[in-house]
C-alpha cells in the first residue's frame, strides 16, 4: 500500500496523474511536464513535498554529533539560517543529501530524501549511539510535517499576502519576503506555527513550507487561489525532475549514492574538510588531493536525437566509459540534457561524447554547470 | 473526454488503422497522447521493413518516458511521416490526422478482423 500525503485528495480533484515514488503515491503531474516547468521558469509553481522526510536533532551535543556526520560545516549556522550538505558512510559513499538548519542553539532540523528516511534514521541512531560529546535526542517527525515548495520569480510578489505579518519564531524578519536564501522562520499561519525556508529544488527564487496536515493544506488552496492572477499552477515530480536537472542538483539514487562520494558527484563545496573529523573525510580529502576515477559532467545533445535517458551508456573516441545517471528533454532550452559519470580526463567543458540511444550513438558535447542559466 | 472517430479501427495497444485498399495508415489514438501529453521525439520504421503485428515497430517520447508502438497490423511499410519526426507536437495536436505515424501494405488482411471497433476500444479506456 503506497502511502498518501495530506494533500493526495487535492491532487485528485486537480486531475493529477499519480505514480509510486518511494513509496508514496504522488503526482507526477497535472497538465504537461513542459507547461508546469515552464511555469516555475516564468511565474511560480506549487509542489507537494510531504514525501520529503524531517529529523529534529537537538540537546547539547547537537552540533558535534552532526559536524561528526554530516560533511558541511554546521557550526557556519546561526539560527535560522540553513545549508545544504550530505552524509556519508566512512568510505565517503553517499548516504544522503539534505538540508540542515538551525532552529536555536541546540536545535536542529533535518530534510531528507523520502526514499532515505528508515536508511538515514538508523544510520544516524547508530551514530547517536557511539557518540558521547554531550546529551542528544534525535527524532523522526516525518509524520508530523507535511511541506509543500512554491517556487518561481512571481512567488514574492503574493507570498506575502497568502501568509501575512512578522515571523513569530527562530528567527524575526517583518515578512516572508524578508527572508533571504538558505533562511528559516516561524511563522503563524491558521494560529499554528509553520516554518517558511527561502529554498528550493528548482533554480528559482521560492520558499519551501512545513506544517501541520490541515494548515498546509489550507496553505496549498490559498496559494493556488492568491498566486492565481499571477499564474500559479500546481507542478509534479515530472517538473520538479526536468527543473533541477537543467540546473544540476543531483537526485538520490541518480548522481549519488553509497558508492559515490560528493567530490565524485562535484558537490565538493558542502565537503568541509578543515572542520575536524567527521564519517567519510579520510577518503574525500585523500580525493580532493590526489584526483578521482570518475566524475559528474553535464552534457548537451549536438545531434538531432531522442532525449537521453538514465542508464544509456556514454562513449567517447570509440569506447564505453560510463553511463547517463539523469537525462531528459528539457522543456527550457528545447534539447536533450542529463547528466553522467564519466573519467576525469573527460569531464571538461566542450569534451565531445556520445549517448547511446537504442543501439545507436548520438553526439553529445560536455557543458559547464548549471546547463540552463536564467536569463 | 478523448476523440475517438468512427472511420478508424483501434488496438488494445492505442494505435489506430485507417484502411484504404490494401494499406493502412497507423497512428497512436488521441487518448493515448492524452495520456503521453509534450510528445517530443517519435523514431519511425524504416520504408521497406517487414513488421509482425504486435511488433514494437517506432517509438515515442514524452518528457518523461520512452514508449515502444506496436503495429496493429502485419506488412510491409511503404511510407513514414517525416513532419511528424520534425515537429512531434503533432502527435498532440492531430493524432487522427497530420500525426499520423506510417503506412502499411498488409499481407494479413484478416487481422483487421482482430481489431477494436470505436465502441469497444472506448470502452476499453473508460471513455
Amino acid at each position: 500500500m503506497l502511502q498518501r500525503t495530506a494533500l493526495y485528495s487535492a491532487h485528485q480533484r486537480l486531475g493529477a496523474k499519480l505514480i509510486d515514488f518511494g513509496g508514496w503515491e504522488m503526482p507526477v503531474q497535472y497538465t504537461s511536464i513542459t507547461d508546469e516547468h515552464l511555469a516555475v521558469r516564468n511565474a511560480a509553481g506549487l509542489f507537494d513535498i510531504s514525501h520529503m522526510g524531517e529529523v529534529t536533532v537537538s540537546g547539547s551535543g547537537a552540533e558535534a554529533f552532526l559536524n561528526s556526520v554530516l560533511t558541511n560545516d554546521i557550526r557556519k549556522l546561526a539560527s535560522g539560517q540553513g545549508q545544504y550538505t550530505l552524509m556519508c558512510n566512512p568510505a565517503g559513499g553517499v548516504i544522503d543529501d539534505l538540508y540542515a538548519y538551525r532552529l536555536s542553539v541546540t536545535v536542529y532540523l533535518l530534510i531528507i530524501n523520502a526514499s532515505r528516511i528508515a536508511v538515514d534514521v538508523a544510520w544516524l541512531q547508530a551514530q547517536a549511539a557511539k557518540f558521547t560529546g554531550g546529551e542528544l535526542n534525535l527524532t523522526d517527525a516525518s509524520h508530523h510535517y507535511a511541506a509543500i515548495a512554491v517556487q518561481g520569480p512571481r512567488v514574492k510578489e503574493f507570498i506575502n499576502a497568502v501568509i501575512p505579518g512578522a515571523s513569530a519564531s527562530i528567527f524575526h524578519v517583518a515578512a516572508v519576503t524578508d527572508l533571504q536564501k538558505n533562511q528559516i522562520a516561524g511563522f503563524h499561519f491558521d494560529n499554528h506555527n509553520i516554518l517558511v525556508a527561502r529554498t528550493g529544488y528548482t533554480g528559482e527564487d521560492g520558499f519551501e513550507i512545513l506544517g501541520p496536515d490541515g494548515d498546509v493544506q489550507h496553505l496549498w488552496e490559498k496559494l493556488l487561489t492568491l498566486g492565481q492572477p499571477f499564474g500559479i499552477k500546481p507542478a509534479g515530480l515530472g517538473a520538479r525532475d526536468t527543473l533541477r536537472t537543467e540546473v544540476c542538483y543531483p537526485l538520490y539514487g541518480h548522481e549519488l549514492d553509497e558508492n559515490t562520494t560528493p567530490i565524485e558527484a562535484g558537490v565538493g563545496y558542502f565537503v568541509a574538510l578543515d572542520k575536524g573529523d567527521f564519517n567519510g573525510r579520510s577518503i574525500l580529502s585523500q580525493q580532493k588531493a590526489t584526483g578521482v576515477k570518475k566524475k559528474c559532467v553535464a552534457f548537451k545533445m549536438t545531434d538531432k536525437s531522442a532525449p537521453p535517458r538514465p542508464h544509456y551508456p556514454i562513449w567517447a573516441n570509440g569506447v564505453n566509459v560510463g553511463q547517463v545517471v539523469s537525462g531528459t528533454q528539457s522543456p527550457s532550452l528545447n534539447v536533450g540534457i542529463g547528466m553522467g559519470y564519466v573519467p576525469p580526463e573527460l569531464a571538461k567543458p566542450e569534451t565531445q561524447l556520445e549517448i547511446e540511444i537504442r543501439g545507436r550513438r548520438f553526439a553529445a558535447v560536455v557543458v559547464p554547470k548549471p546547463i540552463y542559466h536564467k536569463p | 473526454m478523448s476523440n475517438i472517430p468512427s472511420d478508424l479501427k483501434y488496438a488494445k495497444s492505442h494505435e489506430w488503422v485507417r484502411l484504404s485498399g490494401d494499406t493502412a495508415t497507423v497512428g497512436i489514438t488521441d487518448h493515448a497522447q492524452h495520456e503521453l501529453t509534450d510528445i517530443v521525439f517519435v523514431e519511425l520504421p524504416a520504408v521497406g521493413r517487414q513488421v509482425k503485428a504486435g511488433e514494437a515497430c517506432a517509438v515515442v517520447e514524452s518528457v518523461k518516458t520512452a514508449s515502444d508502438i506496436y503495429s496493429p497490423v502485419s506488412g510491409e511499410i511503404t511510407a513514414v511521416n517525416a513532419a511528424v519526426v520534425d515537429n512531434p507536437a503533432l502527435v498532440n495536436t492531430a493524432p487522427h490526422t497530420d500525426g499520423w505515424f506510417y503506412k502499411i501494405k498488409l499481407n494479413q488482411a484478416a487481422e483487421l478482423n482482430t481489431l477494436l471497433s470505436p465502441d469497444d476500444y472506448q470502452k476499453q479506456i473508460g471513455g
